[in-house]
């Protein structure tokens, strides 16, 4: 009864999932009226929208469903498949319920995708989010400050409300009960891994990118308490990891099962990054705009997509595979992603100087073969196992 | 003094060639001796580049790409690359980055064959890619100094705005000057500044007389391959110091003199004689097969009239100017307008332009496997530049540094072919 609970809920959020034709999104604008504006990859402050009567839909590449026949004309074979799968969903109408897309600073193939963009669909809303590399309130904080509302100013003159200072506390409101669930669950999964497998959470927390945010809550927190219940899921002896270097295009789900069951309890990850983008609680009280300015600047996790002021790269990482007692670290990212691989030296470096095990690999997204990695997750899983007990 | 590149010295006979590679050599020779002398550097990046406020504190600027390609012509690139893959960097990634470390972990001889300095400041002054903050990061974690960072919001909706001009501005009022005379222990010197910006408007001003010479038929100049020789001294060290005024002034009048002669460019086998092919060229050169793939042009009696590579270090040519009476903003002007730091439609827009002021028979896009920056959405460029100019494009991939993905025959093929092109369509009464 209780299992079916916990099935029922992870089988909705993944036709969420793959729904890429978005029909719950067309569902809600034909319900309430409002505008749909979707984001791609890693962070937009859906607050903002929110407090519009928008609806924020993420965009996270189409996966393994989708056959690539458009996008793959607009792209050499040395780019990522993300942007690809983008632009194919874009030609073939599955976008077309949404009136506008953000396109957040985070590489050169994202960037360069808002301008595509700007020329495939001349009618629709496409703007580059710059969020700014520099964490001064006075410098980068007033630049974001303008560009939250010059965002703000467009939308309103394509028909969506002006955001007002109670409704944008509204949104914060509600978006911090979500970090605060989301939280939970990410807490939950490293005390009792065996309770929460990723692929599960990875899909509840993806549906966050199509449902409104209270749905979402909702939905997590039904998972939360059912997954809880479930007095069926015992711990097994797998190697607790972290998993790094997914941020934007993600692996497909056959591969987060395929490292569960090569023996990894993933302990924590960066998948679907807005959700947990800043730490802690938007602060209400004030005015709510600089709220989501200064959280931004002062409250978000490092990136490879953001400037690192920190002395060392990777020291969140080692921070998150201590907090999370990790005994490894994989670093998975898709194949020619910059600011993954770039980063991942660094990283490396970083989790080396700890003595931490660590091993890496490339997916893309629609890869639909897992044999070289379930046997690498494998090997990497044994050897920590046989460490730790040595 | 060592000479810079043989294999380019050797083929080029311009005075102002000659001139500009020895003003480069010279700077790489005064870098080396920097210890000895005490002079402090600071390793920057081409676009976005604040070299008048870098000299202004007598500062030397290091440019790691400027680096990385010379290792390319100079047939080091590839051990260097093979030697960061060894140590972790992916083979995904930008070779200019690998090629940087490479040649760091390799003991950091630059291209006259000695050590470069280390950095007394990292000023990730950058513009128009993502790489750059990585690049330096892992610069950082070489070198024991500070770092001093400069973000340039990018031109998605084509124009610059006020907020990025100001947040531009601040951050070099704020940030990046304080750290330039904490580093070089000198206070800021405004009038110095002016000084500085005045001549690189008159050098600019040469500059753009000189691309701008492509327009006659035949062009006395080579856009792109020679192009990287005219743009040398100003997209390096030299932008806003005598030198430059010097060098643009000399250039132009010898540019202005083959023009008068009718007189075509100067390729790797001397003088063209017959210019058959006008194209415009979008995309940076492969620079291990340099004077190779500039054959391969010169060959076909192919001249390209203009380049957006030219243009990675700043665009000129539609009217910008450092501005004495407006020093920071035109700084802050001049990086928010680097060529990769504007959106995919503009850059449509300016080869669009460039096809039909330069009356060129077509447009190449060189794609290289680094540069993201550059090549995301190429193959929509192309789409779009042929739309709107009715002008054929052809599309060629190699990489900036890495010998493995220079194929000659593959490159050497798809040319001929696409010349053919052209030569059809004439025949048919195409143009
Ligand atoms: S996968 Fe990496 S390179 Fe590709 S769009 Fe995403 S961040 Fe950019
Ligand atoms: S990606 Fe392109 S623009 Fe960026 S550092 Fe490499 S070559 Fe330069």
């Amino acid at each position: 009864m209780i299992a079916s609970s916990v099935s029922t809920l992870v089988e909705r959020a993944e036709a969420l999932c793959r729904d890429l034709r978005l029909q719950s999104v067309r569902d809600w604008k034909a319900r309430t009226g409002g505008l749909a504006i979707g984001y791609l990859p890693v962070y937009v402050p859906r607050e903002l929208l929110v407090a519009q009567g928008i609806l924020p839909v993420g965009l996270m590449g189409a996966g393994a469903d989708l056959e690539i026949i458009r996008g793959d004309a607009y792209y050499q074979s040395y780019i990522c498949h993300l942007p690809r799968s983008t632009i194919e969903m874009g030609l073939d109408g599955s976008l077309d319920c949404l009136d506008g897309l953000l396109f957040p600073a985070i590489c050169d193939v994202i960037r360069n995708l808002s301008g595509m963009w700007q020329m495939l669909f001349p009618d629709k809303y496409a703007h580059y989010l710059d969020l700014p590399q520099n964490f001064d309130r006075e410098l980068g904080g007033r630049f974001y400050r303008d560009e939250l509302e010059t965002i703000a100013r467009d939308l309103a003159a394509r028909g969506a409300s002006a955001p007002t200072p109670e409704s944008l506390r509204e949104a914060i409101v509600l978006y911090n009960e979500n970090r605060a669930v989301v939280r939970s669950l990410y807490e939950l999964r490293a005390a009792e891994p065996w309770k929460i497998p990723t692929w599960e959470l990875y899909v509840v927390l993806r549906a966050g990118l199509v449902l409104p945010v209270t749905e979402h809550t909702t939905l997590l927190e039904a998972y939360r308490e059912a997954a809880l219940a479930d007095t069926t899921r015992l711990p097994m002896d797998q190697a607790r990891v972290v998993l790094t270097g997914s941020f934007c295009e993600q692996p497909p789900l056959g591969l987060l099962k395929t490292l569960e069951r090569a023996g990894c309890y993933i302990v924590d990850d960066d998948f679907i990054q807005v959700l947990r983008w800043i730490r802690s609680d938007v602060p209400v009280e004030g005015d709510p705009l600089e709220n989501l300015v200064n959280s931004l600047l002062d409250d978000a996790i490092a990136s490879p997509t953001r400037y690192s002021d920190q002395d060392e790269v990777g020291g969140e990482l080692v921070e998150r595979v201590q907090r999370r007692q990790a005994e490894g670290v994989l670093f998975c990212a898709p194949s020619f992603c910059d600011p993954a691989l770039l980063d991942q030296p660094m990283a490396v470096a970083a989790v080396e100087r700890r003595g931490i095990p660590w091993t890496s690999f490339k997916y893309s997204e629609n890869s639909g073969q897992f044999q070289v990695i379930r046997e690498q997750a494998g090997t990497f899983a044994d050897s920590i196992k046989l460490w730790s007990e040595a | 003094m060592k000479p810079l590149d043989t294999t380019v010295v050797d083929v080029l006979k311009d005075g102002s060639q000659i001139r500009q590679k020895q003003m480069i050599a010279d700077h790489y020779a005064r870098l080396a001796r920097a210890r000895e002398t005490g002079e402090k550097c600071v390793y920057t990046y081409v676009p976005g580049n604040l070299t008048e406020l870098i000299r202004g504190f007598d500062l030397l600027p290091v440019l790691p790409e400027i680096n990385a390609l010379q290792s390319g012509m100079r047939g080091k690139s590839r051990d260097y690359i093979a030697r960061a893959e060894k140590e972790g960097h992916s083979e995904d990634v930008c070779t200019y980055v690998k090629c940087d470390i490479g040649m760091k972990r390799s003991g950091n001889i630059g291209p006259t064959g000695e050590r470069l300095p280390d950095p007394d400041l990292l000023l990730l002054s950058y513009t128009g890619c993502f790489t750059f903050l990585k690049w330096f990061e892992l610069l950082r974690e070489e070198y024991d100094c500070p770092v001093a960072m400069l973000h340039v919001p990018y031109q998605g909706d084509g124009k610059i705005t006020d907020s990025m001009r100001r947040y531009v501005v601040d951050q070099l009022r704020d940030k990046i000057i304080p750290a330039l005379e904490e580093a070089s222990g000198k206070a800021f010197d405004l009038d110095r500044l002016r000084e500085s910006l005045a001549r690189s408007a008159q050098a600019e001003d040469d500059l753009v007389w000189v691309l701008q010479s492509a327009k006659n038929v035949p062009s006395p100049i080579d856009a792109y391959f020679g192009g990287v020789y005219y743009i040398g001294p100003i997209f390096t060290a030299f932008r806003g110091m005598p030198e430059a005024v010097d060098y643009y002034r000399e250039l132009r009048a010898e540019i202005e003199q083959r023009l008068e002669r009718g007189q075509g460019p100067v390729t790797p086998d001397g003088e063209l004689e017959s210019e058959r092919f006008r194209v415009v060229v979008e995309g940076p050169p492969n620079w291990t097969s340099f004077r190779q793939f500039w054959k391969m042009f010169a060959d076909e009696g192919a001249v390209v009239v203009a380049s957006t590579y030219t243009k990675v270090g700043g665009v000129y040519d539609n009217g910008f100017r450092h501005d004495p009476d407006r020093p920071l903003e035109s700084l802050a002007e001049y990086c928010l307008g680097c060529y990769t730091n504007l959106s995919l439609p503009t850059r449509v827009e300016m080869i669009s332009r460039y096809v039909q002021d330069y009356r060129a028979d077509g447009f190449l896009i060189n794609s290289v496997k680094s540069c993201n920056s550059f090549s995301a959405g190429q193959l929509m460029i192309l789409r779009e530049v042929e739309k709107r100019t009715g002008r054929p494009g052809g599309f060629i991939e190699s990489d900036l540094v890495d010998p493995r993905y220079f194929s000659a025959s593959n490159i050497k093929n798809r040319l001929e072919s696409y010349f053919q092109m052209i030569e059809q369509k004439r025949a048919g009464g195409g143009q």
